[in-house]
């Protein structure tokens, strides 16, 4: 039998301990603890509405071991919020307001990689923008809203390309 | 199938030093985790049955980092993708590898996987091995018996099969200094950008004046391994450089590779993209070494 393990970290500012198996991604241990901001897709690594920050560099849960993030720094969605985040707010509220959510499951993950790719000074480059989220599937909105919501955002920051 | 879950039951275990891992690795069915975007995935699939304790290498300071110098670049086994691609010398010295890494997956994926991960998984269709075998590059093992180091194009054996032997760690690739007038090109084709290559070429030139005196050619997901082709490469140097040229050699690679029909590609396919991508990698190669058309 394998031996449960404690992993300590920072998940959306709070230091937080957690004890799991050695088997245990990080998406289910996330979500064993009521973080479902965090959607469980094909928890193969591809659709990439697991994506979750680590120390400021997105990382898809699923196939991110839970043991591997001990000391790292953990920003989901709910780490996003007003007044806390003021880029993820940006991008959420562009999401909704350029209708880039339909079904809204891959909507998670799209704002993480939103949010990484502006936090890395993303400009308003729609080629650019997509491959920024190539890791990401969408089965309803064709993609084409949701490059405009990040387009809207790197605009809105002064980011335009001339 | 993905089982959606890790079915297996293991230890983990995450060493601070090289010495300690490699004291681990005597243990038996040991894996060892680095990025986990190939064994993870495995471990989904219900495969890597026999593992008994997980290794992670992630936490090894020394095998991470890159470093260069007047020999050249060392690359730490366990430095991830992404950070070999936002490196200023490697951006600046070795082109083509930085064209493969940002041709890689996702950048989720890329902040994960490592670079020993790519070499030790040993696909065929492995990206980064194409750029290091024409660079020259050398990959570094260490075992119980001390380190061992080999040239990366004989690093690969077949499908998930290499060189190294039980108990063993990849540690690093290094890179030689580059030539004056020496130039790299990566190509690899895909039906949407995150997905593994269908095939794959690098082409190495050095130059003086308009005649190639050096040429190197790299293939992958085209055999059971990432392979070179010297004898092909050979037929290029002495010879004036032109357009002509390059749709020669790109010609005799289609017409020697032999691919196979698969889940992302058939063999016609293959051969009939290699005839083009190689004469467009010798043209970006030539142009990077400084030469003109």
């Amino acid at each position: 039998m394998s031996k449960d393990i404690q992993v300590s970290f920072t998940l959306n500012g709070k230091p937080v301990t957690y004890t799991v198996a050695p088997h245990t991604s990080l998406l289910r241990m996330l979500r064993n603890n009521y973080n479902y901001d965090v959607k469980c897709g094909c928890e193969e690594g591809d659709c990439g509405t697991c994506t979750v920050l680590v120390n400021g560099e997105s990382m898809k849960s699923c196939i991110t071991l839970a043991a591997q993030v001990e000391g790292a720094n953990i920003v989901t969605t709910k780490g996003l919020t007003y007044g806390t985040d003021e880029i993820g707010h940006m991008i959420q509220r562009a999401f909704v307001e350029c209708g880039s959510i339909q079904c809204g499951f891959c909507t998670p993950g799209m704002v993480m990689a939103a949010k990484e790719y502006i936090d890395d000074g993303g400009i308003a480059d729609r080629k650019a923008i997509r491959k920024a989220i190539s890791g990401n599937l969408c089965r309803c909105t064709g993609y084409v809203k949701i490059v405009d919501a990040i387009y809207r955002v790197a605009k809105d920051l002064g980011r335009e390309v001339r | 199938m993905n089982t959606r879950i890790i079915p297996k039951e293991y230890n983990y275990t995450a060493p601070q030093t090289l010495a300690e891992a490699l004291d681990i690795l005597k243990q038996k069915n040991v894996r060892v985790l680095a990025g986990g975007t190939d064994l993870i995935v495995r471990l989904k699939m219900g495969s890597e049955e026999a593992m008994e304790t997980m290794l992670d290498i992630k936490r090894i300071p020394e095998l991470k980092g890159i470093a260069y110098c007047e020999k050249g670049a060392h690359i730490g086994a366990t430095t991830a993708l992404a950070d070999i691609e936002e490196n200023a010398e490697i951006i600046k010295n070795y082109p083509a590898l930085r064209d493969a890494l940002v041709a890689m997956a996702a950048i989720a994926v890329r902040h994960m996987g490592t670079i020993g991960g790519n070499f030790v998984n040993a696909s065929p269709v492995a990206d980064t091995a194409g750029p290091v075998m024409v660079y020259g590059g050398q990959v570094h093992l260490k075992g119980p018996e001390g380190e061992r180091v080999i040239p990366a194009d004989e690093f690969f054996v077949g499908p998930g099969k290499s060189q190294l032997k039980e108990g063993e760690l990849l540690t690093a690739i290094t890179l030689p200094v580059q030539p004056a007038d020496s130039g790299a090109a990566f190509f690899k084709k895909t039906r949407v950008k995150p997905d593994i290559s269908k095939i794959s070429t690098t082409v190495y030139v050095e130059r003086d004046g308009e005649t190639i005196t050096n040429c190197r050619i790299a293939m992958g997901a085209v055999a059971a391994k990432p392979i070179t082709l010297p004898e092909i490469a050979k037929e290029a140097i002495g010879k004036k450089a032109s357009k002509a040229l390059f749709a020669e050699m790109a010609a005799k690679v289609a017409d020697t590779i032999k691919p196979i029909d698969d889940i992302r590609s058939t063999a016609e396919y293959r051969k009939a993209v290699a005839n083009v991508m190689v004469a467009e990698a010798f043209e970006v190669a030539w142009k990077r070494a400084g030469g003109a058309l």
